[in-house]
Protein backbone atom coordinates (compact mmCIF):
# COMPACT_ATOMS: atom_id res chain seq x y z
CA UNK A 1 0.00 0.00 0.00
CA UNK A 2 1.42 3.81 -0.76
CA UNK A 3 0.55 6.65 1.18
CA UNK A 4 0.65 8.33 -2.19
CA UNK A 5 -1.91 11.25 -2.45
CA UNK A 6 -3.79 9.23 0.23
CA UNK A 7 -3.04 12.13 3.21
CA UNK A 8 -3.01 15.59 2.84
CA UNK A 9 -1.36 18.63 5.10
CA UNK A 10 -4.23 20.86 6.20
CA UNK A 11 -2.72 23.34 8.70
CA UNK A 12 0.69 24.03 10.34
CA UNK A 13 1.76 25.80 12.80
CA UNK A 14 4.95 27.33 14.18
CA UNK A 15 5.61 28.73 17.47
CA UNK A 16 6.53 32.53 17.12
CA UNK A 17 8.81 32.92 20.15
CA UNK A 18 12.06 31.68 20.35
CA UNK A 19 12.25 31.70 24.53
CA UNK A 20 9.66 31.25 26.28
CA UNK A 21 10.64 30.70 30.25
CA UNK A 22 7.08 31.68 31.43
CA UNK A 23 5.08 28.83 29.81
CA UNK A 24 5.53 24.68 30.63
CA UNK A 25 6.27 22.23 27.93
CA UNK A 26 2.30 20.83 27.55
CA UNK A 27 1.69 24.41 27.58
CA UNK A 28 3.56 24.57 24.23
CA UNK A 29 2.33 21.70 22.87
CA UNK A 30 -1.08 22.99 23.37
CA UNK A 31 -0.56 26.46 21.79
CA UNK A 32 0.61 24.72 18.64
CA UNK A 33 -1.64 22.40 18.46
CA UNK A 34 -4.63 25.15 18.27
CA UNK A 35 -2.40 27.14 15.88
CA UNK A 36 -2.37 24.40 13.69
CA UNK A 37 -5.96 23.42 13.77
CA UNK A 38 -6.89 26.85 13.59
CA UNK A 39 -4.81 27.12 9.97
CA UNK A 40 -6.63 23.91 9.25
CA UNK A 41 -9.88 25.50 10.22
CA UNK A 42 -10.72 22.49 12.38
CA UNK A 43 -11.48 22.15 15.80
CA UNK A 44 -9.78 20.00 19.03
CA UNK A 45 -12.84 17.75 18.52
CA UNK A 46 -12.23 16.86 15.16
CA UNK A 47 -8.92 15.27 15.99
CA UNK A 48 -9.04 11.43 15.88
CA UNK A 49 -5.52 10.60 15.60
CA UNK A 50 -2.74 12.03 18.10
CA UNK A 51 0.94 11.64 17.71
CA UNK A 52 3.93 13.47 19.76
CA UNK A 53 7.40 12.72 20.99
CA UNK A 54 8.08 12.31 24.69
CA UNK A 55 9.04 15.30 25.41
CA UNK A 56 5.55 16.13 27.40
CA UNK A 57 5.90 13.12 29.11
CA UNK A 58 4.22 9.55 28.73
CA UNK A 59 4.50 9.93 25.21
CA UNK A 60 0.96 10.43 24.01
CA UNK A 61 -0.93 9.17 26.98
CA UNK A 62 0.17 12.83 28.84
CA UNK A 63 -1.14 15.19 26.23
CA UNK A 64 -4.63 12.91 24.93
CA UNK A 65 -5.39 14.08 27.90
CA UNK A 66 -3.84 17.60 28.53
CA UNK A 67 -5.61 18.11 25.48
CA UNK A 68 -8.76 15.98 26.20
CA UNK A 69 -8.43 14.62 22.66
CA UNK A 70 -9.99 10.53 22.45
CA UNK A 71 -7.76 9.69 19.70
CA UNK A 72 -8.76 6.14 17.43
CA UNK A 73 -4.68 6.00 16.94
CA UNK A 74 -1.74 6.87 18.78
CA UNK A 75 1.80 6.74 17.65
CA UNK A 76 4.78 8.36 20.11
CA UNK A 77 7.94 7.21 17.89
CA UNK A 78 11.28 8.46 18.60
CA UNK A 79 13.72 8.94 16.76
CA UNK A 80 15.02 12.67 18.03
CA UNK A 81 14.61 15.78 15.84
CA UNK A 82 12.88 13.55 12.47
CA UNK A 83 10.36 11.98 14.99
CA UNK A 84 7.49 14.32 13.25
CA UNK A 85 9.07 13.14 9.26
CA UNK A 86 8.31 9.57 10.80
CA UNK A 87 4.58 11.43 12.21
CA UNK A 88 3.62 12.34 9.13
CA UNK A 89 4.34 9.11 7.70
CA UNK A 90 2.56 6.90 10.22
CA UNK A 91 -0.12 9.44 10.43
CA UNK A 92 -0.33 9.17 6.36
CA UNK A 93 -0.63 5.37 6.60
CA UNK A 94 -3.07 5.66 9.41
CA UNK A 95 -5.23 7.29 6.93
CA UNK A 96 -4.75 5.18 4.06
CA UNK A 97 -6.14 2.38 6.10
CA UNK A 98 -8.79 4.18 7.41
CA UNK A 99 -8.20 4.19 10.80
CA UNK A 100 -8.57 7.57 11.41
CA UNK A 101 -9.48 11.05 9.23
CA UNK A 102 -7.66 14.02 11.62
CA UNK A 103 -3.88 13.55 12.93
CA UNK A 104 -2.66 16.05 15.23
CA UNK A 105 0.93 15.99 15.33
CA UNK A 106 2.57 18.36 18.11
CA UNK A 107 6.20 19.28 19.09
CA UNK A 108 7.24 21.51 21.82
CA UNK A 109 10.42 22.36 24.49
CA UNK A 110 12.39 24.52 26.40
CA UNK A 111 15.92 23.84 25.42
CA UNK A 112 16.81 27.57 25.87
CA UNK A 113 15.27 29.25 28.81
CA UNK A 114 15.75 25.64 30.53
CA UNK A 115 19.58 25.48 29.26
CA UNK A 116 18.84 21.68 28.69
CA UNK A 117 22.23 21.12 26.78
CA UNK A 118 21.92 19.36 23.65
CA UNK A 119 24.02 15.85 24.71
CA UNK A 120 23.89 12.33 23.35
CA UNK A 121 20.72 10.64 24.87
CA UNK A 122 22.86 7.44 26.00
CA UNK A 123 22.60 6.79 29.32
CA UNK A 124 20.97 3.24 29.86
CA UNK A 125 21.46 2.78 26.59
CA UNK A 126 23.32 -0.33 25.50
CA UNK A 127 26.22 1.53 24.03
CA UNK A 128 27.14 3.71 26.95
CA UNK A 129 29.34 2.28 28.16
CA UNK A 130 31.61 2.80 25.45
CA UNK A 131 30.82 6.27 24.63
CA UNK A 132 30.28 8.39 27.78
CA UNK A 133 32.98 8.66 29.16
CA UNK A 134 35.62 10.50 26.46
CA UNK A 135 33.93 13.72 26.59
CA UNK A 136 31.28 13.58 23.72
CA UNK A 137 28.40 16.67 22.83
CA UNK A 138 26.40 16.64 20.61
CA UNK A 139 28.75 18.30 18.43
CA UNK A 140 31.42 16.07 18.57
CA UNK A 141 29.68 13.13 16.54
CA UNK A 142 28.98 16.24 13.82
CA UNK A 143 33.11 17.05 14.04
CA UNK A 144 34.17 13.53 13.31
CA UNK A 145 31.78 12.82 9.73
CA UNK A 146 33.18 16.12 8.88
CA UNK A 147 36.81 15.86 9.68
CA UNK A 148 36.47 12.35 7.47
CA UNK A 149 34.19 13.92 4.71
CA UNK A 150 37.39 16.22 4.43
CA UNK A 151 39.59 13.44 4.31
CA UNK A 152 37.96 11.44 1.68
CA UNK A 153 36.63 14.62 -0.40
CA UNK A 154 38.25 17.83 -0.10
CA UNK A 155 36.00 19.93 1.79
CA UNK A 156 36.90 22.24 3.15
CA UNK A 157 36.12 24.88 6.03
CA UNK A 158 34.49 27.41 3.58
CA UNK A 159 32.88 25.30 1.72
CA UNK A 160 30.56 24.35 5.00
CA UNK A 161 30.19 28.18 5.76
CA UNK A 162 28.35 28.26 2.83
CA UNK A 163 25.32 26.75 4.05
CA UNK A 164 25.56 28.99 7.20
CA UNK A 165 26.23 32.07 4.73
CA UNK A 166 22.61 31.05 3.00
CA UNK A 167 20.56 30.04 6.27
CA UNK A 168 21.57 33.69 7.22
CA UNK A 169 20.92 35.62 3.88
CA UNK A 170 16.92 33.52 4.38
CA UNK A 171 16.73 34.43 8.25
CA UNK A 172 16.68 38.08 7.64
CA UNK A 173 13.35 37.70 6.22
CA UNK A 174 12.16 36.38 9.07
CA UNK A 175 10.81 38.08 11.61
CA UNK A 176 10.51 35.51 14.43
CA UNK A 177 14.25 34.23 13.09
CA UNK A 178 16.46 34.11 16.58
CA UNK A 179 19.43 35.66 14.29
CA UNK A 180 18.58 38.04 11.75
CA UNK A 181 22.11 39.42 10.44
CA UNK A 182 23.97 38.13 7.47
CA UNK A 183 27.21 36.05 8.00
CA UNK A 184 30.07 35.76 5.62
CA UNK A 185 31.85 33.10 4.79
CA UNK A 186 34.89 34.54 6.86
CA UNK A 187 32.85 35.18 9.53
CA UNK A 188 32.02 31.59 10.04
CA UNK A 189 35.30 30.94 9.44
CA UNK A 190 36.23 33.19 12.43
CA UNK A 191 33.88 31.77 14.91
CA UNK A 192 35.67 29.81 17.58
CA UNK A 193 36.30 26.25 17.07
CA UNK A 194 33.75 24.45 19.18
CA UNK A 195 35.11 20.83 18.04
CA UNK A 196 37.46 20.96 14.96
CA UNK A 197 36.97 21.21 12.12
CA UNK A 198 33.15 23.02 13.13
CA UNK A 199 33.34 26.29 14.21
CA UNK A 200 30.33 28.00 16.22
CA UNK A 201 28.33 29.58 13.36
CA UNK A 202 28.54 25.40 11.64
CA UNK A 203 26.35 24.74 14.82
CA UNK A 204 22.60 25.12 15.13
CA UNK A 205 20.88 27.52 17.92
CA UNK A 206 19.40 26.28 20.69
CA UNK A 207 15.93 27.61 20.88
CA UNK A 208 12.44 27.24 22.92
CA UNK A 209 9.38 27.02 21.00
CA UNK A 210 7.40 24.31 18.85
CA UNK A 211 5.23 23.36 16.22
CA UNK A 212 1.94 21.35 14.69
CA UNK A 213 1.24 19.69 11.80
CA UNK A 214 -2.22 18.89 10.92
CA UNK A 215 -2.93 15.15 8.63
CA UNK A 216 -6.08 14.18 6.83
CA UNK A 217 -7.45 12.10 4.66
CA UNK A 218 -8.28 13.39 1.13
CA UNK A 219 -12.50 13.79 2.39
CA UNK A 220 -11.28 16.38 4.84
CA UNK A 221 -9.16 18.47 2.88
CA UNK A 222 -11.88 18.29 -0.11
CA UNK A 223 -14.38 19.72 2.83
CA UNK A 224 -12.27 22.35 3.99
CA UNK A 225 -11.32 25.86 2.71
CA UNK A 226 -7.77 26.02 3.30
CA UNK A 227 -5.31 25.10 0.89
CA UNK A 228 -3.74 21.57 1.52
CA UNK A 229 -0.79 19.94 0.25
CA UNK A 230 -0.45 16.26 -1.14
CA UNK A 231 1.76 13.58 0.98
CA UNK A 232 3.36 12.23 -2.41
CA UNK A 233 5.94 9.50 -0.28
CA UNK A 234 7.98 8.84 2.81
CA UNK A 235 10.59 6.73 4.01
CA UNK A 236 11.98 6.37 6.99
CA UNK A 237 14.94 4.23 8.48
CA UNK A 238 17.79 3.81 11.70
CA UNK A 239 21.52 4.01 10.37
CA UNK A 240 23.83 3.07 12.95
CA UNK A 241 27.42 2.33 13.56
CA UNK A 242 26.79 -1.39 11.52
CA UNK A 243 28.94 -3.42 14.32
CA UNK A 244 31.49 -1.08 15.06
CA UNK A 245 31.80 -0.39 10.86
CA UNK A 246 30.66 2.82 10.81
CA UNK A 247 31.13 4.78 7.92
CA UNK A 248 30.97 8.91 8.57
CA UNK A 249 30.54 9.81 5.24
CA UNK A 250 27.15 9.21 4.62
CA UNK A 251 23.43 9.34 6.45
CA UNK A 252 20.39 7.60 6.53
CA UNK A 253 18.81 9.71 3.97
CA UNK A 254 21.20 7.20 1.38
CA UNK A 255 18.28 5.20 2.12
CA UNK A 256 15.58 7.18 2.83
CA UNK A 257 15.75 9.34 -0.06
CA UNK A 258 15.09 6.94 -2.99
CA UNK A 259 12.37 4.81 -0.66
CA UNK A 260 10.77 8.37 -0.68
CA UNK A 261 10.96 9.38 -4.62
CA UNK A 262 10.19 5.66 -5.52
CA UNK A 263 6.77 6.05 -3.60
CA UNK A 264 6.23 9.85 -4.54
CA UNK A 265 7.00 8.91 -8.39
CA UNK A 266 9.32 11.97 -8.62
CA UNK A 267 13.37 12.56 -8.87
CA UNK A 268 15.43 15.26 -7.27
CA UNK A 269 15.61 16.74 -10.67
CA UNK A 270 11.63 17.23 -10.06
CA UNK A 271 12.25 19.16 -6.73
CA UNK A 272 11.47 23.30 -6.10
CA UNK A 273 12.62 23.52 -2.65
CA UNK A 274 14.18 21.54 0.10
CA UNK A 275 13.91 21.66 4.18
CA UNK A 276 17.14 19.72 4.84
CA UNK A 277 18.38 19.06 8.62
CA UNK A 278 20.94 21.02 9.65
CA UNK A 279 21.73 20.65 13.31
CA UNK A 280 25.56 21.46 11.85
CA UNK A 281 26.44 22.43 8.33
CA UNK A 282 27.99 18.95 7.55
CA UNK A 283 24.69 17.69 8.35
CA UNK A 284 23.77 19.78 5.07
CA UNK A 285 26.20 18.73 2.61
CA UNK A 286 26.22 14.94 3.24
CA UNK A 287 21.87 14.71 3.06
CA UNK A 288 22.06 16.24 0.10
CA UNK A 289 24.73 13.93 -1.62
CA UNK A 290 22.88 11.19 -0.15
CA UNK A 291 19.50 12.50 -1.26
CA UNK A 292 20.74 12.09 -4.85
CA UNK A 293 20.90 15.80 -5.49
CA UNK A 294 24.32 15.73 -6.37
CA UNK A 295 27.52 12.84 -6.34
CA UNK A 296 28.81 11.73 -3.54
CA UNK A 297 31.63 13.52 -1.80
CA UNK A 298 30.59 16.92 -4.08
CA UNK A 299 28.33 18.45 -1.52
CA UNK A 300 31.18 20.86 -0.56
CA UNK A 301 31.49 21.97 -3.90
CA UNK A 302 27.89 21.88 -4.72
CA UNK A 303 26.85 24.56 -2.28
CA UNK A 304 29.02 27.24 -3.43
CA UNK A 305 28.00 30.28 -5.57
CA UNK A 306 25.17 30.46 -3.66
CA UNK A 307 23.25 27.49 -4.74
CA UNK A 308 20.96 27.15 -1.59
CA UNK A 309 20.20 30.49 -1.76
CA UNK A 310 16.56 31.13 -2.64
CA UNK A 311 14.46 31.81 -4.34
CA UNK A 312 17.17 31.54 -7.32
CA UNK A 313 19.56 29.13 -6.59
CA UNK A 314 19.74 25.82 -7.90
CA UNK A 315 18.43 23.80 -5.05
CA UNK A 316 16.96 26.77 -2.53
CA UNK A 317 16.97 25.17 1.16
CA UNK A 318 15.91 26.08 4.28
CA UNK A 319 14.12 29.29 3.69
CA UNK A 320 12.56 30.48 7.20
CA UNK A 321 16.35 30.39 8.28
CA UNK A 322 16.42 26.77 9.29
CA UNK A 323 18.07 25.50 12.76
CA UNK A 324 21.30 27.57 12.24
CA UNK A 325 19.42 30.59 12.28
CA UNK A 326 16.06 30.77 12.55
CA UNK A 327 14.66 27.95 15.09
CA UNK A 328 15.42 24.27 16.34
CA UNK A 329 13.33 23.99 19.31
CA UNK A 330 14.35 21.56 21.82
CA UNK A 331 17.04 20.78 20.27
CA UNK A 332 14.78 19.04 17.38
CA UNK A 333 14.86 20.58 13.90
CA UNK A 334 11.83 18.20 11.83
CA UNK A 335 8.97 19.63 12.67
CA UNK A 336 10.12 23.51 11.85
CA UNK A 337 11.52 21.70 8.02
CA UNK A 338 7.81 20.26 7.61
CA UNK A 339 6.33 23.81 8.21
CA UNK A 340 8.59 25.65 5.99
CA UNK A 341 7.84 23.02 3.37
CA UNK A 342 4.16 23.39 3.50
CA UNK A 343 4.64 27.62 3.35
CA UNK A 344 6.85 26.99 0.09
CA UNK A 345 4.51 24.81 -1.26
CA UNK A 346 1.32 27.29 -0.24
CA UNK A 347 3.12 29.97 -1.74
CA UNK A 348 3.26 31.53 1.74
CA UNK A 349 6.94 31.69 2.46
CA UNK A 350 8.52 35.35 2.77
CA UNK A 351 7.91 36.98 -0.48
CA UNK A 352 12.07 37.35 -0.82
CA UNK A 353 12.48 34.33 -0.51
CA UNK A 354 9.57 32.00 -1.84
CA UNK A 355 10.29 29.77 -5.09
CA UNK A 356 7.87 30.53 -7.29
CA UNK A 357 5.89 27.86 -8.65
CA UNK A 358 6.84 25.48 -6.22
CA UNK A 359 5.21 22.64 -6.84
CA UNK A 360 7.15 19.87 -5.28
CA UNK A 361 9.26 19.68 -1.63
CA UNK A 362 11.46 17.57 0.33
CA UNK A 363 11.90 17.85 4.05
CA UNK A 364 14.14 15.67 5.52
CA UNK A 365 15.02 15.17 9.29
CA UNK A 366 18.32 13.54 10.92
CA UNK A 367 17.93 12.60 14.66
CA UNK A 368 20.16 11.25 16.86
CA UNK A 369 23.99 11.64 15.38
CA UNK A 370 25.42 11.34 12.06
CA UNK A 371 28.41 10.64 14.44
CA UNK A 372 26.87 7.13 15.69
CA UNK A 373 23.10 6.35 15.17
CA UNK A 374 20.63 8.04 13.80
CA UNK A 375 16.52 7.77 13.15
CA UNK A 376 16.30 9.53 9.07
CA UNK A 377 13.18 10.41 7.30
CA UNK A 378 12.36 11.40 4.45
CA UNK A 379 9.20 13.60 3.37
CA UNK A 380 7.83 15.07 -0.41
CA UNK A 381 5.16 16.58 -0.25
CA UNK A 382 3.40 18.25 -3.59
CA UNK A 383 1.66 21.48 -4.41
CA UNK A 384 -1.98 19.94 -5.22
CA UNK A 385 -5.13 20.46 -3.19
CA UNK A 386 -7.65 17.92 -2.61
CA UNK B 1 51.86 22.89 26.25
CA UNK B 2 51.31 20.42 28.40
CA UNK B 3 48.38 18.22 27.72
CA UNK B 4 45.98 18.66 30.15
CA UNK B 5 44.82 15.85 32.47
CA UNK B 6 41.99 14.11 30.66
CA UNK B 7 39.66 13.35 33.36
CA UNK B 8 38.43 9.47 33.91
CA UNK B 9 35.03 9.03 34.38
CA UNK B 10 33.63 5.14 35.63
CA UNK B 11 31.67 3.67 32.91
CA UNK B 12 27.99 2.25 32.96
CA UNK B 13 28.42 -1.07 33.54
CA UNK B 14 25.98 -4.38 33.26
CA UNK B 15 26.13 -7.75 33.62
CA UNK B 16 26.76 -8.25 30.01
CA UNK B 17 29.81 -6.04 29.99
CA UNK B 18 31.43 -7.11 33.09
CA UNK B 19 33.88 -9.56 31.65
CA UNK B 20 35.21 -6.45 29.34
CA UNK B 21 35.40 -4.04 31.98
CA UNK B 22 37.07 -6.39 34.43
CA UNK B 23 40.05 -7.23 32.04
CA UNK B 24 40.45 -3.52 31.50
CA UNK B 25 41.37 -3.23 34.83
CA UNK B 26 44.35 -5.30 33.99
CA UNK B 27 45.26 -4.27 31.00
CA UNK B 28 43.79 -5.90 28.82
CA UNK B 29 41.49 -5.16 25.82
CA UNK B 30 38.87 -7.93 25.17
CA UNK B 31 36.88 -8.27 22.02
CA UNK B 32 33.38 -10.46 21.74
CA UNK B 33 33.10 -12.55 18.67
CA UNK B 34 30.90 -15.12 17.73
CA UNK B 35 31.17 -18.80 18.69
CA UNK B 36 28.85 -19.82 15.42
CA UNK B 37 29.68 -17.26 12.91
CA UNK B 38 33.72 -15.71 14.07
CA UNK B 39 32.23 -11.88 13.83
CA UNK B 40 34.30 -9.96 15.89
CA UNK B 41 31.28 -7.56 17.67
CA UNK B 42 31.48 -3.84 18.82
CA UNK B 43 30.14 -2.49 21.07
CA UNK B 44 30.58 -5.16 23.47
CA UNK B 45 27.07 -7.67 23.99
CA UNK B 46 25.88 -11.01 24.12
CA UNK B 47 24.27 -10.87 20.74
CA UNK B 48 25.68 -11.49 17.26
CA UNK B 49 25.05 -8.69 14.73
CA UNK B 50 26.11 -11.30 12.12
CA UNK B 51 24.09 -14.03 12.49
CA UNK B 52 21.92 -13.46 15.26
CA UNK B 53 23.62 -16.16 18.21
CA UNK B 54 23.68 -15.74 21.88
CA UNK B 55 26.82 -17.50 22.74
CA UNK B 56 30.43 -15.39 22.02
CA UNK B 57 33.60 -15.63 23.44
CA UNK B 58 36.27 -13.40 24.55
CA UNK B 59 39.72 -12.93 23.30
CA UNK B 60 42.59 -10.18 23.47
CA UNK B 61 42.63 -7.29 20.72
CA UNK B 62 45.96 -6.79 19.95
CA UNK B 63 45.71 -3.39 20.97
CA UNK B 64 47.00 -1.64 17.27
CA UNK B 65 44.59 0.19 15.34
CA UNK B 66 44.69 3.29 12.82
CA UNK B 67 42.80 6.79 13.67
CA UNK B 68 40.04 6.44 11.36
CA UNK B 69 38.65 10.24 12.32
CA UNK B 70 39.33 12.58 14.94
CA UNK B 71 38.32 16.15 16.27
CA UNK B 72 40.24 18.38 18.89
CA UNK B 73 37.39 19.11 21.26
CA UNK B 74 37.80 22.69 22.72
CA UNK B 75 34.34 23.18 24.63
CA UNK B 76 34.21 20.09 26.61
CA UNK B 77 31.38 19.24 28.42
CA UNK B 78 30.90 18.75 32.25
CA UNK B 79 34.25 16.93 33.83
CA UNK B 80 36.00 17.59 30.48
CA UNK B 81 34.96 21.45 30.56
CA UNK B 82 38.39 22.30 32.18
CA UNK B 83 40.67 19.68 29.99
CA UNK B 84 40.35 21.56 26.81
CA UNK B 85 41.84 20.70 23.93
CA UNK B 86 41.74 17.52 23.89
CA UNK B 87 41.09 14.78 20.86
CA UNK B 88 37.86 12.41 20.42
CA UNK B 89 38.51 10.13 17.96
CA UNK B 90 37.33 6.75 16.09
CA UNK B 91 40.01 4.27 16.41
CA UNK B 92 40.05 1.57 13.88
CA UNK B 93 41.42 -1.90 15.66
CA UNK B 94 43.35 -4.27 13.51
CA UNK B 95 40.39 -7.10 14.19
CA UNK B 96 38.26 -4.06 12.74
CA UNK B 97 35.86 -2.51 14.75
CA UNK B 98 36.23 1.42 14.85
CA UNK B 99 35.54 2.15 18.65
CA UNK B 100 35.15 5.88 20.13
CA UNK B 101 37.93 6.89 22.23
CA UNK B 102 40.48 10.07 23.24
CA UNK B 103 43.53 10.30 21.86
CA UNK B 104 46.62 10.99 24.59
CA UNK B 105 50.31 11.42 24.76
CA UNK B 106 50.71 13.81 22.08
CA UNK B 107 49.56 17.51 21.58
CA UNK B 108 46.61 17.79 19.61
CA UNK B 109 47.51 18.96 16.69
CA UNK B 110 50.03 16.22 16.14
CA UNK B 111 46.97 13.91 15.42
CA UNK B 112 45.52 12.98 11.95
CA UNK B 113 43.97 10.34 10.17
CA UNK B 114 45.31 7.26 9.17
CA UNK B 115 48.18 7.43 12.36
CA UNK B 116 48.91 4.87 14.11
CA UNK B 117 48.20 4.51 17.59
CA UNK B 118 48.03 1.63 20.33
CA UNK B 119 45.83 1.36 23.10
CA UNK B 120 46.57 2.48 26.63
CA UNK B 121 44.64 2.17 29.82
CA UNK B 122 43.27 4.98 31.91
CA UNK B 123 42.67 3.28 35.73
CA UNK B 124 39.26 4.64 36.68
CA UNK B 125 39.49 3.68 40.22
CA UNK B 126 36.52 1.50 40.36
CA UNK B 127 37.55 -1.48 39.14
CA UNK B 128 37.69 -0.54 34.99
CA UNK B 129 39.91 1.60 33.10
CA UNK B 130 39.32 3.79 30.06
CA UNK B 131 41.07 2.18 26.49
CA UNK B 132 42.72 4.87 25.31
CA UNK B 133 45.15 5.23 22.20
CA UNK B 134 48.13 6.78 21.67
CA UNK B 135 50.63 7.27 18.76
CA UNK B 136 52.60 4.14 18.19
CA UNK B 137 55.88 5.54 18.85
CA UNK B 138 54.63 7.17 22.55
CA UNK B 139 53.27 4.10 23.24
CA UNK B 140 55.99 1.93 22.82
CA UNK B 141 58.55 4.31 24.71
CA UNK B 142 56.24 5.32 27.26
CA UNK B 143 56.51 8.79 26.64
CA UNK B 144 52.64 9.41 28.60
Amino acid sequence: MTINARAYIAGVYEHPRREIPDRSIPQIHAEVALGALADAGLDPSDVDAYLCDSTAGFGAISMAEYLNLHPRFIDSTETGGSSYLVHVGHAAAAIAAGRCHVALITMAGLARSRRVAPTARSSGSPEAGFESTWGMSAVTGYALAAQRHMYEFGTTSAQLAEVKVAASLHAQHNPHALLRNPVTVDEVLDSPLISSPLHRLDCCIVTDGGGAVVVVSPEVARDIERRTVTVLGQAETVKHTDNGRIDLTFTGAAVTGPRAFAEAGVAPADVDYVSIYDSFTITVIETIEDLGFCEKGDGGRFVLDGALVAPDGRLPFNTDGGGLCNNHPSNRGGMTKIIEAVRQLRGEAHPAVQVSNCEIALAHGTGGSIGTRMGSATLILGQADA
Amino acid sequence: MTVPPLPVPAPERTPETDTFWDATAVGRLLLAHCDVCGTVIWYPKSYCPGCGGISVSWSEASGAGTIYSFTVVFRGPGPFRDAVPFVIAYVELAEGPRVLTNIVGCEPDQVSIGQMVRVVFSDTGEGSALYRFAPSEAASSGDM
